[in-house]
């Protein structure tokens, strides 16, 4: 990737304001850029004029003097943030042609930063996935191929798929994601980006399609750490519109940059060394152990002891609160309908038969079941007693560490195909992720290198509430040592 | 626990989602094998630990009853697939 598209979301802003180039420029690039790589299916609809609205705006607040954050930068935006106007469908074809009247609240805080947009990415339906394959649009093909001279088509992962392929293939500096249960930090480790979830309420959820509403948090993807500190301050801030949105001065993250760990302790949880996961990821978590210790942290072993229960305690909480939010695709405000027949219910029935894809059905059943008469308690309530243990679990180390880490996931990007037959072998994937979303902790995904394969793998930190700022240190501690540059080849 | 074709229908009805009986049949053993997974929950000893409510502890917030929205009824329907004078319409519920 040479010129404008190459570049961070740092540099374009320091050499637009510096007078090298004009914002035009830069979303002329990406808009090109766009266009020319469909193959990829990351983008469900382009919005190349937004893109260049915004850069006129920016080139005129430059002649003034007049620059915000983001100024002269376009961003890639997730499918499921409402954006004013242009089709919102959460990757799903009950929202087929959904254009909100409203704009999501990070979306408007980064249109008030100065950002375009540059189109709507491709994801999961309704984030329900980990490979982007779920999506109603067919899946993101990854930027990245296998480098054994075969030719397999690699999931991006998801459910942020179209977000991290666009990062990695230089379809957008930056990009917007959600995590419910990992949908920024395993798309993040699969094309090698960086990306982080912040603390639990930072983000707002309001115009965020809903998934799982105790879950579900935005946060930024993009080239470096650097990236995230700079457009998670953008996106985040208390929105008297979210319930659970923190009444928190947001910080200066980018400005709080440094690497020098030293007296902070490092948690390494010895129930993350599970079975099955190849020897090149637990090599990596060594190698990104020993950075942390030469930018001055120390290591310490720490025990997470409910760990082994996250993965099932998510997969009750999680499709819970889905089937409790997608009750409202009925057919009667929004998205599509079908008749059916049998009145009012056999229309409400035979809509979301036809408008839900088989991965939102199956959690939308378990869902319903584990909410019903005579079971709410033994599998609800038991997940969120659980829940209460897991959350604990992190109390107690943050006693003796200051941040934890770990793997971002259990293997490098696999081939499209290869696991959606069976659910269970599908959210293994997100082993890693799930408990610092059960407990609402900030974390984040940054490269750590390539496996035999040529592939990226990422490392995992995982940090206290509210302490974005010592996970992203700690991930530009690791950014620097680990000098991570691969990019993929372009085949698109 | 396990479900059988009755349940899946049950479930299927409180999800309102029709289903026909191959799908029916097909969901059997895939919510059987996801529920038989969640429930090494049950080996977790929780006496005593109260459910969790609040991910981050904080307070509700409440504010002022006063009308901070409206006069929007154009854009509320702009997206229904079916709105006439002015509402959303609806198969017949009254015969």
């Amino acid at each position: 990737m040479a010129g404008l598209t190459g570049k961070t979301i740092a540099e374009l802003r320091d050499g637009f304001r510096a007078g090298e180039f004009s914002a035009r420029e830069i979303a002329t690039a990406f808009n090109d850029a766009v266009a020319a790589a469909r193959a990829l299916n990351a983008y469900t609809v382009e919005t190349p004029g937004d893109a260049l609205a915004a850069a006129d705006t920016a080139d005129n607040a430059r002649n003034r003097g007049d620059l915000q954050p983001l100024s002269g930068i376009p961003l890639g935006i997730k499918d499921l943030f409402a954006t004013a106007g242009v089709d919102t469908t959460s990757g799903s074809n009950i929202l087929k042609g959904f254009k909100p009247p409203y704009e999501s609240t990070v979306t408007l805080n980064l249109r008030r930063a100065g950002a375009g947009m540059l189109g709507k990415l491709n994801m999961d339906e309704f984030a329900m996935g980990s490979s982007n394959e779920t999506s109603a649009y067919g899946p993101v093909i990854s930027p990245w191929k296998r480098s054994d001279g075969g030719n397999a088509a690699l999931t991006p992962g998801g459910s942020s798929g179209g977000s991290a392929a666009a990062v990695a293939a230089g379809l957008a500096p930056g990009v917007t994601g959600t995590d419910t249960g990992g949908s920024i930090r395993q798309p993040a480790a699969f094309v090698g980006i960086s990306g982080i979830k912040p603390t639990y309420g930072r983000c707002s959820r309001w115009g965020v399609v809903a998934f799982a509403s105790s879950l579900d948090q935005a946060g930024p993807m993009t080239r470096t750490v650097r990236d995230c500190a700079i457009m998670l301050e953008a996106m985040s801030g208390f929105d008297p519109k979210d319930s659970t949105s923190l009444d928190l001065p947001v910080p200066h993250w980018e400005a709080g940059l440094s690497s020098d760990l030293r007296g902070k302790r490092v948690g390494i949880p010895r129930e993350y060394r599970i079975d099955g996961v190849p020897e090149e990821i637990n090599a990596l978590w060594d190698r990104g152990i020993e950075w942390l210790r030469d930018a001055g942290a120390e290591p310490v072993e720490i025990s997470l002891p409910h760990t082994k229960y996250a993965l099932p305690t998510y997969y009750i909480i999680a499709p819970a609160e889905a089937s409790s939010n997608l009750a409202r695709y009925d057919g009667v405000r929004y998205g599509m309908r079908e008749q059916g027949s049998g009145g009012l219910e056999g229309m409400y029935a035979a809509t979301r038969a036809a408008g839900f894809g088989a991965e939102v059905k199956r959690r939308i059943m378990i869902g319903t079941y584990v909410l019903s008469a005579g079971f709410y308690d033994a599998y609800f309530n038991k997940a969120q007693r659980v829940r209460a243990l897991i959350k604990q679990d992190f109390a107690r180390a943050f006693e003796q560490c200051d941040l934890i880490l770990t793997p971002t996931a259990p293997s490098a990007a696999f081939g499209l195909g290869e696991k959606m037959s069976d659910p269970l072998a599908m959210y293994l994937n997100d082993v890693f992720a799930v408990p610092a979303s059960l407990a609402g902790l900030p974390a984040m995904s940054v490269p750590g290198g390539l496996d035999a394969q040529g592939l990226p793998l990422g490392l995992h930190l995982i940090g206290n509430e509210l302490d974005e700022q010592g996970v992203l240190n700690a991930g530009l501690a690791i950014e620097e040592r680990a000098g991570f540059t691969a990019r993929p080849e372009k085949w698109w | 626990m396990s479900v059988d074709t009755a349940t899946v229908r049950h479930i299927a009805r409180l999800a309102r989602l029709q289903m026909s009986d191959a799908e029916v049949a097909a969901m059997v053993p895939e919510l059987n094998n996801i529920l038989g997974w969640v429930e090494q929950l049950g080996e977790v000893d929780t006496d005593g630990v109260e459910p969790l409510t609040a991910v981050i502890e904080q307070k509700l917030r409440l504010r002022d009853d006063v009308v901070n929205d409206g006069g929007i009824r154009n854009e509320v329907l702009a997206n229904a697939p079916d709105a006439q004078h002015g509402f959303f319409a609806v198969p017949k519920v009254i015969e």
